[in-house]
C-alpha cells in the first residue's frame, strides 16, 4: 500500500531530508519520499504492517523535526 | 502570509523594538552586569524562545547539528564572551530570515500550483432531471454531466448535446481553442468557452486526464537528479565538518594566545554560517519549478532526473509516423491521364470508395469532400487488391497496381506513399496517391534542435526507404533508417547508444514501447488519451509538436543553469564568510547573512526556472 500524508510545518529543507532517510530505514517499509515542496510524506510499506509502521514513522519525524506534524 | 507568520512577525517586531531601546539605554547609562544582561535576555526570549525550545528537543532526541541547535549555540555562546547585543540581535535576524524564507518557499509552493490550476473544483450532474453540483470525484462513469461556458470540464467524456470550442491550453500548452461537435471527445481540465455542452462521462476522476497529468507533476520529484543526490551527500559532511572545524578554531588559536573570547566569536560564526539549507531548499526548487514551466508548456516531465538530461542532450532519434509526420493518411497528389480532368478521376474513385470503411477509402472520400450521388450498382471489394464496381455493361475500377494488371491495364511505376489507381472498362484514368502528411512544425523543430547543439537527429521507421527518405529530405534529417521492423528499431537505437552521448528517442509509444524505455531519455508524443505512452515515456509532448520538445530542452538548460548558479552563489559565500571569520573580518551580522540571507536569494533565483517567457 502506498499512502500520502500532508506535513504540517515542515520548515527546514535539511530535516526532511533527515526525516526521509530515518523513514526509509524502518523494518518492513518498502519505500519512502518527503517532498519538502509540496509538504508531503509519501509512505510505501505492506497492507498489515501499515498501522503499526505508520507509528513509528510519526515517532521518527517528532525527534527529527519536533514541530512537524503528520496529518494522519 | 499565515498565522504563525504573522505571530513570528510581531514577536520580531517588538523584540526589535525592545532591544533597539535596550541598546540606547546601554549605550548611554552604567548599568552592573545582571542588569545589561537582562535588558538583552528579555527581547532575546521574546523572539527566540521557540527555537531554544526546540533545540532542546532535538537535543534529548539526540539531534544535534541542526540549523536551531547551532543558532542557540552561537546565541549562548555571545552572550558567554559578553557580546550581548550581537548575541540579541542575530536571533532577531535568524529568525526575520525564517520568516523571510517560509514567505518565499510557500509563494514558490502556490506559484507552481498555480501553474497546475487545472483541476476541476466542481461538476454539475443531471440525475432525474435535476442539475446537482458535486465534486468531480463524485461523478460516475456514464453520468450525463452539465458545462457552461466558463466551467472547466470536470471529467473525461463524450458531447451529447450541443457545440462549443474548448481552450485545452492547460493540459496542451496550445492555446489555439479547438471546436467540438456532439460525438466529439473533450478532456478534463479544458475549459469550455463556447456555448452549453451536455457531456457523459466516461471516466471516473482519478482516472481522468486531469488527474493522471496531475499525479505525474506532483511525483515528478520523487525522481531526483544527480544535483539533488550530491547536495544531500555534500549537506551530510558539510555541517559536521564546519562544526568540528569550528571547535578547532575556538580551542587551537586560543591555547597559543589566550585570545578565548575573540576566538569564540570567531567559531560562532562558523557555527551560524555551517547550515546547509539555502542548497537543500534552492536546488530541488528550481527543478521543481523547471518541471513545472515545462508542463505549462505542455511538456511533461516524470522526473527531475530527466531535466538534467534534457538539457545534455546529444543525440535525437525519431520515429516517421505520429513523430514527424501526423499518421493520418490525406491524399497528396491527384495525377489524371491526358484527357481526364481532376475531377473525373476523383468523381470516378469516390463511386468504388465510398462503399469501403478502408482508411485509404476514407481520406479519399474527405479529400472529395462533397455529397456522394445515391446509386444501385453492384460493389466487389478485395483485401490487398481494391474496389470493383459494376453498374450495367460499365467497369470501374479503384485499387493498386496489382488489381489493374489482372484485368490486363498496365500502370505506371509506383511513387512514395500508397497509390490509388482508378481505371474504367479498361481505359487507366489517372492515380491518386495518398501520403502521411508532415505536421507543419517538424522541419522547424529539427532545424531548432541542431541550433540547439544537437549533433545528431536521425529517424528510424518501419515504412520503405522511399517514404522514409522524402519525409527525411523534407524535415531536413540527414539520417534515416528505413524498412524496421519494431526490433530492429531496438537494435538500431542501441547501436546508437553505444556511441555515447545522451540519447532522446520520440515516439508515439504504440509500437516503440520498447525503445521508448531504452533510450536515456524516452519521450512520447501526444499524452492525451494514450495511457500506454504516458506509461512508458520519462517526458510526454501534450501537443503532439516536435517543436515543443525544443521548448523542453530550452527549459532544461535554464533550470540547469539556476541551479549551477545556486550552488555557486551559495558556496561561494560561505566560503568567503567562512574565510572572512577565520581571520576575523567577517562580524555576526554578516555570518547571519551568510545562512538565510543566501538562502531567500536562492529561492528568488529558482524561482526563474518557472517563468520561461517564448524567447
Amino acid at each position: 500500500m502506498k499512502k500520502t500524508f500532508v506535513l504540517e510545518d515542515l520548515c527546514c529543507a535539511h530535516c526532511a531530508t533527515k526525516m526521509e532517510e530515518g523513514i526509509k530505514k524502518i523494518d518492513g517499509i518498502t519505500d519512502a519520499s518527503v517532498n519538502f515542496i509540496m509538504q508531503k510524506l509519501t509512505v510505501e510499506a505492506a497492507d498489515e504492517e501499515f498501522d503499526a509502521i505508520m507509528k513509528k514513522v510519526v515517532k521518527i519525524c517528532k525527534k527529527i523535526e519536533p514541530d512537524c506534524t503528520i496529518v494522519l | 502570509m499565515t498565522k504563525k507568520q504573522k505571530k513570528i512577525l510581531i514577536r520580531i517586531i517588538v523584540a526589535t523594538l525592545v532591544g533597539v531601546a535596550s541598546y540606547i539605554t546601554y549605550r548611554l547609562t552604567e548599568l552592573p552586569i545582571w542588569a545589561e544582561i537582562l535588558l538583552f535576555v528579555a527581547p532575546y526570549l521574546v523572539v527566540g524562545y521557540d527555537v531554544i525550545l526546540s533545540a532542546g528537543k532535538n537535543i534529548i532526541h539526540g539531534q544535534i547539528f541542526n540549523e536551531k541547535f547551532l543558532m542557540v549555540v552561537a546565541t549562548v555562546g555571545a552572550f558567554v564572551i559578553r557580546e550581548y547585543p550581537e548575541a540579541m540581535a542575530v536571533m532577531i535576524l535568524y529568525q526575520a530570515g525564517e520568516l523571510f524564507q517560509s514567505i518565499a518557499v510557500g509563494k514558490s509552493r502556490k506559484s507552481i500550483s498555480s501553474l497546475m490550476d487545472m483541476r476541476p473544483d466542481s461538476a454539475t450532474v443531471l440525475r432525474n432531471g435535476e442539475e446537482i453540483v458535486l465534486s468531480p470525484e463524485e461523478v460516475e462513469r456514464g453520468e450525463l454531466l452539465l458545462v457552461r461556458p466558463g466551467e472547466k470540464i470536470p471529467l473525461d467524456g463524450v458531447i451529447v448535446e450541443g457545440e462549443t470550442t474548448v481552450n485545452q491550453a492547460a493540459l496542451t500548452g496550445e492555446s489555439l481553442p479547438v471546436d467540438k461537435a456532439p460525438g466529439e471527445n473533450v478532456l478534463s481540465g479544458s475549459i469550455n468557452i463556447g456555448g452549453l455542452i451536455k457531456v457523459r462521462a466516461e471516466s471516473v476522476y482519478t482516472e481522468s486526464t486531469v488527474s493522471k497529468i496531475l499525479a505525474l507533476v506532483e511525483n515528478s520529484t520523487e525522481k531526483k537528479a544527480k544535483a539533488e543526490n550530491f547536495i544531500t551527500k555534500f549537506a551530510k559532511y558539510y555541517t559536521p565538518a564546519v562544526v568540528f572545524a569550528a571547535v578547532l578554531l575556538a580551542v587551537i588559536p586560543s591555547l597559543i594566545d589566550k585570545q578565548w573570547s575573540q576566538w569564540i566569536y570567531r567559531a560562532l560564526m562558523f557555527l551560524v554560517v555551517s547550515c546547509p539549507c539555502a542548497l537543500v531548499i534552492s536546488v530541488p526548487l528550481s527543478f521543481f519549478g523547471g518541471i513545472g514551466g515545462a508542463s505549462k508548456k505542455g511538456v511533461l516531465v516524470k522526473g527531475a532526473n530527466y531535466i538534467e538530461m534534457l538539457a545534455k542532450t546529444s543525440t535525437v532519434i525519431l520515429d516517421k509516423t505520429g513523430t514527424v509526420t501526423k499518421g493520418n493518411f490525406a491524399v497528396s497528389g491527384v495525377y489524371p491521364e491526358n484527357g481526364v480532368t481532376e475531377e473525373t478521376l476523383l468523381y470516378k474513385a469516390v463511386l468504388c470508395e465510398k462503399h469501403s470503411s478502408h482508411p485509404i477509402a476514407k481520406s479519399v472520400l474527405s479529400y472529395y469532400n462533397k455529397p456522394v450521388p445515391e446509386d444501385d450498382a453492384s460493389v466487389q471489394e478485395r483485401a490487398g487488391y481494391g474496389i470493383e464496381r459494376k453498374e450495367k455493361e460499365s467497369i470501374l475500377l479503384a485499387g493498386n497496381a496489382l488489381l489493374l494488371q489482372e484485368h490486363g491495364i498496365s500502370v505506371p511505376s509506383s511513387s512514395v506513399g500508397t497509390t490509388v489507381y482508378v481505371a474504367e472498362n479498361g481505359v487507366y484514368l489517372g492515380k491518386i496517391v495518398i501520403s502521411d502528411e508532415i505536421k507543419p512544425d517538424s522541419a522547424a523543430a529539427v532545424r531548432e534542435l541542431k541550433e540547439l547543439g544537437v549533433k545528431r537527429v536521425v529517424m528510424l521507421t518501419g515504412d520503405s526507404e522511399k517514404t522514409a527518405s522524402s519525409v527525411a529530405e523534407g524535415v531536413g534529417i540527414d539520417e534515416v533508417k528505413a524498412g524496421l521492423l519494431p526490433d530492429q528499431k531496438v537494435l538500431e537505437t542501441e547501436k546508437i547508444l553505444a556511441t555515447g552521448g545522451t540519447t532522446l528517442f520520440v515516439g508515439d509509444g504504440i509500437n516503440d514501447a520498447p525503445v521508448l524505455t531504452r533510450a536515456d531519455v524516452g519521450v512520447a508524443m501526444g499524452g492525451i488519451g494514450s495511457d500506454a505512452a504516458v506509461e512508458a515515456a520519462d517526458v510526454v509532448l501534450m501537443n503532439d509538436n516536435l517543436s515543443s520538445l525544443c521548448e523542453g530542452i530550452k527549459i532544461s538548460r535554464k533550470t540547469m543553469r539556476i541551479v549551477r548558479e545556486n550552488v555557486v552563489f551559495a558556496l561561494g559565500v560561505k566560503l568567503v564568510l567562512l574565510v572572512l571569520s577565520a581571520v576575523g573580518i567577517a562580524n555576526m551580522w554578516l555570518a547571519v547573512f551568510g545562512d538565510v540571507g543566501v538562502a531567500v536569494l536562492a529561492i528568488l533565483n529558482a524561482m526563474r526556472a518557472l517563468r520561461f517567457s517564448k524567447k
